[in-house]
């Protein structure tokens, strides 16, 4: 065969993606890159073998890294990949269990098995990509979708109150909590670093910039200007309260480390349970 | 006015068909290739073009209760749905149909995960058959739109009382354009009539839906269902008479095409019976006698109409667009069994094909016209089921 002419010059983390999967589906300028790239770095950082790392998605245009991270992944369906990565953790606990999903997959349709996941403080580092909006079925208002921006199911403006996510993870009992930006590599990598040492259920939002679906609906489908504003926007603030941030339209995002507060994980009060009923038995 | 032609896509023709039915509760979840059709509502919506309150609900196991709830409070409600969606509704596609809820849902078939496609076929209804709805499947843009309408009065009518699933093949009938003639909204509205189903919850008696049901009386109830699906055809053949004189378009259970005096025909369901047509006039310039035999309802099954017509011929190749691992394909097998009695019948031969989406092209059916000649010759092959257009 003749070799192309073209060089293609190597990605920095090539060495952890599927290269026979690419080019891959994400549009230019979407913030998934970004995403995947702090995901790899934060675990280089935890010093987590990858080889005993599983990846586990929903569907969506997020739900897609499965496919493109060289590690073992489940690429589950629509809403399910938290009980999915439950199942896993518990038949195997030495395994490190990452979900990678979007906010409609984790808040809407798979919401249920979130809050519960984080009540139980089941073992999982759960990473959710906010993009405001349903990005792989075309554009249609999310339980992320701020109040007045347009959507495919909402032309003239969504008036539904959404959830702010690190407010509801942290209400139900996740036992870190925090959100970044794509644009924050370095940060974000720092807490996924974090949340994969952290013994139970750990939840990071990063709020993602779709400038093919969210933009295009909102007058921001200008990808680089979509990362700008998403920068402009941000403050940090470690000690602010995650249910008190709620994301607006245009309001500012208040980003940061809000929530470490580490507690039995479900194996370990499980075992615990079970270790008590013994010692009352043998009584 | 003289009636206009307008370009359409399967999915608009079905929100056309929704905006002028003007249900008055839409619930709904996306799912691709359902999208469009809700994404085109909910325009209607915001334009005020409709007095529908739509909710754009986090799943659809959400949108199947709320759909349910609406209807069980008098409300026309409808939702709209595709593969994964149908399947994830499950639980409550059967509550609907058990408490005899008249609900039109539209159905964009696409195959059923996994792996994951996003893809045409039947799959995900042919798996819904036993759940108590009635199924109608459209070959074309124009059928969608009529089904609507037709399916709204099937499920009302007081003798029937049963839900509609309408249901069209995902992307090669919701993504494509084609001439569409609606009808004026006032024709619309008189043939769709007033909502005579006051809902089971009004505020008249207490009534409660759904309690416990044992030994005692599940049989009987369970019955009834069976009782009410034997009601349908009857009701179907009115409709379908009255829609022919209003709208000027005429249906039937079975729509038979160049049958008069065929040898061998091709039956199917929905989008690839365009395809057979073609390819069967092109077969008869060459002189062979075939045809095409299309059933419109899988639900309740036409068994008796196909009885009588199919009788008449020496061969029939029956297309499935799913497949029933373990067995032989639903359409297939529910067809053979109507002739168990029956001194006459053709030699019949099952094709499953087109699954995920795969094209069944012209040339792919043609196959199927010279197998169906050396079968009424030979008899060779027949009961046999065979995958068209997989690779081995
Ligand atoms: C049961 C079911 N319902 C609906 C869908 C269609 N669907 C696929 S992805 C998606 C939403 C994706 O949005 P999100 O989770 O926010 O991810 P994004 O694409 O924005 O990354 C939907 C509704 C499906 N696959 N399965
Ligand atoms: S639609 Fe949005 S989220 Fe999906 S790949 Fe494109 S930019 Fe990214």
């Amino acid at each position: 065969m003749k070799k192309s002419s073209i060089e293609i010059n190597k990605h920095p983390i090539d060495k952890y993606l599927r290269r026979d999967r690419m080019p891959h589906i994400w549009c230019p300028g979407c913030g998934l890159g970004m995403d995947i790239t702090a995901f790899i770095e934060g675990t280089k950082q935890a010093n987590i073998d990858m080889n005993n790392m599983q990846i586990v998605s929903g569907i969506g245009c997020t739900g897609r890294i499965s496919g493109y991270i060289k590690l073992d992944a489940y690429h589950t369906t629509h809403g399910r990949a938290i009980p999915f990565a439950s199942g896993l953790k518990l038949a195997n606990r030495n395994l490190t269990v990452v979900v990678f999903s979007g906010d409609g997959d984790l808040f809407a349709i798979g919401g249920n098995h979130l809050i519960h996941a984080a009540r139980r403080n089941v073992d999982l580092t759960v990473i959710c990509v906010n993009n405001f909006i349903y990005g792989m079925t075309g554009g249609q208002t999310a339980p992320t979708t701020p109040v007045g921006a347009f959507s495919s199911t909402a032309p003239y403006g969504n008036f539904e109150k959404p959830f702010n996510l690190v407010g509801v993870a942290a209400s139900a009992g996740a036992s870190y909590v925090a959100r970044w930006t794509s644009l924050h590599t370095k940060r974000l990598a720092n807490s996924i670093a974090k949340a994969l040492s952290n013994k139970g259920f750990s939840f990071i939002e990063i709020v993602s910039p779709c400038p093919t679906v969210f933009g295009r609906k909102n007058n921001r489908s200008d990808a680089l200007g979509l990362i700008n504003e998403l920068r402009d926007r941000s403050r940090i603030d470690n000690s602010a309260n995650p249910t008190e941030i709620p994301i607006t339209n245009y309001g500012e995002i208040v980003i940061g480390d809000f929530l470490n507060e580490p507690r039995p994980c479900f194996s370990e009060s499980f075992e615990e349970g079970i270790k008590k009923t013994k010692e009352r038995i043998e009584k | 006015m003289a009636a206009k032609y307008i370009p359409l896509t399967g999915a608009e023709s079905a929100a056309y068909a929704m905006k002028q039915i003007n249900p008055d509760v839409l619930a709904a979840y996306p799912i691709t290739p359902q999208t469009p059709i809700v994404m085109k509502f909910s325009e209607y919506v915001a334009n005020g073009e409709v007095d529908t309150v739509s909710i754009t609900v986090e799943s659809e196991h959400s949108a199947m209760s709320a759909t349910v709830g609406a209807a069980a409070a008098g409300a026309r409600a409808m939702t709209a749905t595709a593969a994964n969606g149908l399947a994830l509704m499950w639980e409550i596609v059967y509550i609907a149909a058990s408490t005899r809820l008249p609900i039109v849902m539209g159905i964009v078939n696409r195959a059923l995960s996994g792996p994951i496609n996003i893809h045409g076929d039947h799959s995900d209804t042919m798996g819904a058959r036993d759940a108590g709805w009635i199924q109608v499947y459209s070959e074309n843009n124009q059928e969608v739109y009529d089904n609507y309408f037709m399916a709204l009065r099937i499920a009302e009518n007081e003798d029937v009382l049963l839900p509609v699933m309408v249901c069209q093949d995902g992307f090669i009938t919701s993504h494509s354009v084609e001439n569409v003639m609606p009808a004026p909204d006032q024709v619309v509205k008189e043939f769709i009539g007033k909502k005579k189903f006051k809902g089971l919850l009004t505020a008249e008696k207490p009534f409660t839906i759904g309690p416990l049901d044992l030994q005692d009386y599940y049989f009987e109830h369970k019955k009834q269902q069976h009782e009410a699906m034997k009601k349908v055809f009857p009701v179907i053949e009115a409709i379908q008479k009255e829609f022919a004189e209003k709208f000027g378009r005429k249906y039937d259970v079975i729509e038979e095409y160049r049958t008069e005096d065929a040898d061998i025909v091709i039956m199917g369901m929905s989008s690839v019976m365009g395809t057979v047509k073609e390819v069967i006039d092109a077969a008869r310039e060459k002189g062979i006698k075939v045809g095409a035999v299309k059933p419109r309802f899988f639900r309740p099954f036409p068994g008796e109409y196909l009885k009588k017509i199919l009788s008449k011929f020496k061969a029939v190749g029956i297309l499935d667009r799913s497949d029933s691992f373990g067995s032989l394909p639903p359409l297939f097998t529910e067809t053979a069994a109507v002739f168990y009695t029956s001194s006459t019948k053709p030699l019949v031969k099952s094709y499953i094909h087109g699954l995920g989406g795969r094209d069944t092209t012209v040339k792919l059916l043609e196959k199927v016209v010279t197998d169906l000649q050396k079968l009424s010759e030979t008899g060779e092959g027949n009961f046999t089921s065979e995958y068209l257009g997989v690779r081995e």
